[in-house]
C-alpha cells in the first residue's frame, strides 16, 4: 500500500490519536481516558441521525427514480436539504397525545427505541482500528441489543390505546420475535468459521478476496440473514406492522411531530446498522483492494441498502400467515442445515467439500420449497338446484 | 485516576440503587404492563451489573434471553388476556402471611449457604476473565452431559408445543 493511501485509510484514527495527544498536553490523565470515550460516543451519536438524514432522502430519490418520477429536487441542490427542511417541520409540528393515551409510556416508547439502534453503532468496524468498542462478544451484542427493539414498539402500541396500533404492535412483536431465530443461526457459521465473536477479528478472518460470501454457507447464509434484517427493521415487503392500506401507520398510528420522527429514526439507523452488520458478517467488512477501508465498507452497506430500498420499490407486501410460513418453514430449517454444511465445507477440504456443501445445500433447499408448496384446495363446483 | 475510580463507584451503586426501585416497582405497581415495563428494565440493570464485574457474556446472553424473549413472552400473555392489560389489578391477595414465611426461608437457606461456601477469593480468581472460549470448552468437554440432556428436553418441549398447536382433524 503506498503512503498516501495508508494516510487516507488511517486518517480518522489519525484524528483521533492527534485530538488526544492534544488533550494530553494541558490535562490529566483520567481527562484524556474520559476525552477518548466522548470523542467515539459524540461521532457515533452525530453519525447516526446525519446518515438517518441522508437516507430518507436516498430513498425518496432512489423510489421516484424507479417509479418514473424525480423525487425532491426543490430544496437545495438536487434536493440536498431537503432532509433538513424535513427536520425544521418535525420540530415545528403540534404534539398530539391521544385523551386516554397512557402518557408516561406514550412519551417514553419514541425516547426508548433509538437507545438500541444508537447501541448497534458502537460494535460496527467502520474501517481498520474504526470500531468504536471492539467488544469480545460483539456479535452476541449486536443480537442482544436488537432484540430489546421489540419492547419500545410494545409500549408505544399500547399506550396509544389505539385499535390500529395495538394491531400493528402485535404483528411486530410476532415478526420480530420470529426472524430473530433464523438471523441468529445464521450467524452461527461465521462465528464457527472465524472463531471469534469479536466483530473487529470476523472481518480479520475474511482478509484478501477470502469474504464469507464466497463459499457456499456463506452465500446461503447471507441470503438468510439478509432477508432476515429486511424484516428486522420492518421494511417492505415485510412491512405488515406499519402496512398503510391496512392500519392507517400501525404501532406509530398516533404519534405526531418529533416523537414520529425518532421512530423513523430508529428504523433508517436500524437499515444501516443491520446492512453493516450483514457487511462485516459476510462481505468482508473493510476488506478490499486499493481504496481506503472505510470506503470500502461504506459502499457496501449502501449497496446493501440501496437493494433494500430496490425491494421496497418493486415487492408487494407479504400476508401473514406467508410471513410466518417463510420464517419458521422455510428459513429455520436452511439455517440448520447451513450449519452443519459449514462443518463438513470445514473438514473436507479442496473442491470435494465444496461441491459437496453446495449440493447439498441446493438440494436442501429445493426439497424444503417442494415441502413448502401451499395447498390448492380442490375445484368446488356448486350446481344450482333446479 | 482517583476522580475517575470515584465516578465509577457512585455510577455503580446508582445503577445498584436504580435496579432495585424498579424491582419494587414491578411488585408495587397496580398496572400489569408497567410491571412487566419494570421487570424489563431490571432485568436490563441486572445486565448491566454483570458487565461491570466482567461477565460480558452473561451480561448478553441476560438481554437476549430474559428482556428479548421472556419479557417478550409476558407482555404477550398480558395482552392476548381480555382487557387484563387496561385495568389496576390488585398486587395483594390474602396469603401474604405464607408468602412472608416462605420468602423469610428462602433468604435464610440462601443467606447459610452463601456465609458456608469458602470462597476462593485471591488475586488469581479476582483478575480471572471467563472468556467465550473457556465457557465453551467447558459446556464441551467437562459439562457435556448436562449440556446434551438440556438439549433433549428442549427439543422434547418444541416437539410437544408442536404438537398441542396443531389443529385437530376433524372426523
Amino acid at each position: 500500500m503506498n503512503p498516501a493511501m495508508s494516510f487516507l485509510d488511517s486518517i480518522f484514527v489519525n484524528l483521533k490519536l492527534w485530538t488526544l495527544n492534544l488533550i494530553g498536553h494541558f490535562l490529566p490523565g483520567w481527562a484524556v481516558i474520559l476525552a477518548s470515550i466522548v470523542i467515539s460516543g459524540v461521532v457515533i451519536l452525530c453519525l447516526g441521525p446525519v446518515i438517518m438524514m441522508y437516507l430518507t432522502l436516498l430513498e425518496r430519490k432512489v423510489v421516484g427514480r424507479m417509479q418514473n418520477r424525480y423525487g425532491p429536487n426543490r430544496v437545495g441542490p438536487w434536493g440536498l436539504l431537503q432532509p433538513i427542511a424535513d427536520g425544521i417541520k418535525m420540530f415545528t409540528k403540534e404534539d398530539i397525545v391521544p385523551t386516554n393515551a397512557d402518557k408516561v409510556i406514550h412519551l417514553l416508547a419514541p425516547i426508548v427505541i433509538v437507545v438500541p439502534a444508537l447501541m448497534v453503532f458502537l460494535v460496527v468496524p467502520f474501517g481498520r482500528d474504526m470500531t468504536a468498542a471492539d467488544l469480545s462478544i460483539g456479535v452476541l451484542y449486536f443480537i442482544a441489543v436488537s432484540s430489546v427493539t421489540t419492547l419500545p414498539i410494545f409500549m408505544g402500541s399500547w399506550a396509544s390505546r389505539n385499535k390500529y396500533s395495538m394491531i400493528g404492535g402485535m404483528r411486530t412483536a410476532a415478526q420480530m420475535i420470529s426472524y430473530e431465530v433464523p438471523m441468529t443461526l445464521a450467524v452461527v457459521p461465521v462465528i464457527m468459521m472465524s472463531q471469534s465473536l469479536s466483530t473487529a477479528s470476523i472481518v480479520n478472518a475474511q482478509e484478501g478476496l477470502r469474504w464469507f460470501v464466497f463459499t457456499p454457507w456463506g452465500l446461503a447464509g447471507f441470503v438468510i440473514f439478509f432477508i432476515c434484517t429486511v424484516a428486522e427493521c420492518n421494511r417492505p415487503p415485510f412491512d405488515l406492522p406499519e402496512a398503510e392500506s391496512e392500519l392507517v401507520a400501525g404501532f406509530h398510528t398516533e404519534y405526531s411531530g418529533m416523537k414520529f420522527a425518532l421512530f423513523y429514526m430508529a428504523e433508517y439507523m436500524n437499515a444501516f446498522t443491520l446492512s453493516a452488520i450483514a457487511v462485516t458478517l459476510f462481505l468482508g467488512g473493510w476488506q478490499g483492494p486499493f481504496l481506503p477501508s472505510w470506503v470500502w465498507f461504506f459502499t457496501k452497506t449502501f449497496a446493501l441498502i440501496f437493494a433494500m430500498i430496490w425491494f421496497r420499490a418493486t415487492f408487494p407486501r407479504f400476508r401473514v400467515d406467508q410471513l410466518m410460513g417463510i420464517a419458521w418453514k422455510l428459513l429455520l430449517p436452511l439455517t440448520l442445515v447451513n450449519m452443519l454444511v459449514a462443518g463438513l465445507w470445514y473438514f473436507i477440504p479442496g473442491i470435494t467439500g465444496w461441491v459437496g456443501a453446495a449440493v447439498i445445500l441446493a438440494v436442501s433447499f429445493l426439497g424444503l420449497t417442494a415441502l413448502n408448496k401451499p395447498v390448492i384446495p380442490e375445484k368446488r363446483v356448486y350446481l344450482l338446484e333446479n | 485516576m482517583d476522580i475517575l475510580n470515584f465516578g465509577i463507584k457512585v455510577g455503580i451503586y446508582a445503577l445498584m440503587a436504580g435496579t432495585l426501585v424498579l424491582a419494587v416497582g414491578v411488585v408495587t405497581l397496580r398496572n400489569l404492563f408497567h410491571s412487566a415495563l419494570c421487570l424489563a428494565a431490571t432485568l436490563i440493570g441486572t445486565a448491566a451489573l454483570y458487565l461491570v464485574f466482567h461477565a460480558e457474556f452473561l451480561a448478553a446472553v441476560q438481554i437476549l434471553l430474559y428482556v428479548g424473549a421472556v419479557v417478550t413472552v409476558i407482555i404477550f400473555a398480558i395482552m392476548l388476556t381480555e382487557h387484563i392489560a387496561e385495568r389496576s389489578v390488585a398486587q395483594r391477595n390474602r396469603q401474604s402471611l405464607p408468602a412472608l414465611l416462605g420468602i423469610l426461608v428462602l433468604i435464610a437457606v440462601t443467606g447459610r449457604i452463601l456465609l458456608k461456601t469458602p470462597w476462593a477469593v485471591n488475586p488469581a480468581t479476582v483478575g480471572a476473565r471467563v472468556t467465550v472460549a473457556d465457557l465453551g470448552a467447558a459446556l464441551m468437554g467437562t459439562y457435556v452431559f448436562p449440556f446434551e440432556l438440556v438439549s433433549v428436553i428442549l427439543i422434547a418441549a418444541l416437539i410437544g408445543a408442536v404438537i398441542v398447536a396443531k389443529k385437530e382433524k376433524s372426523s
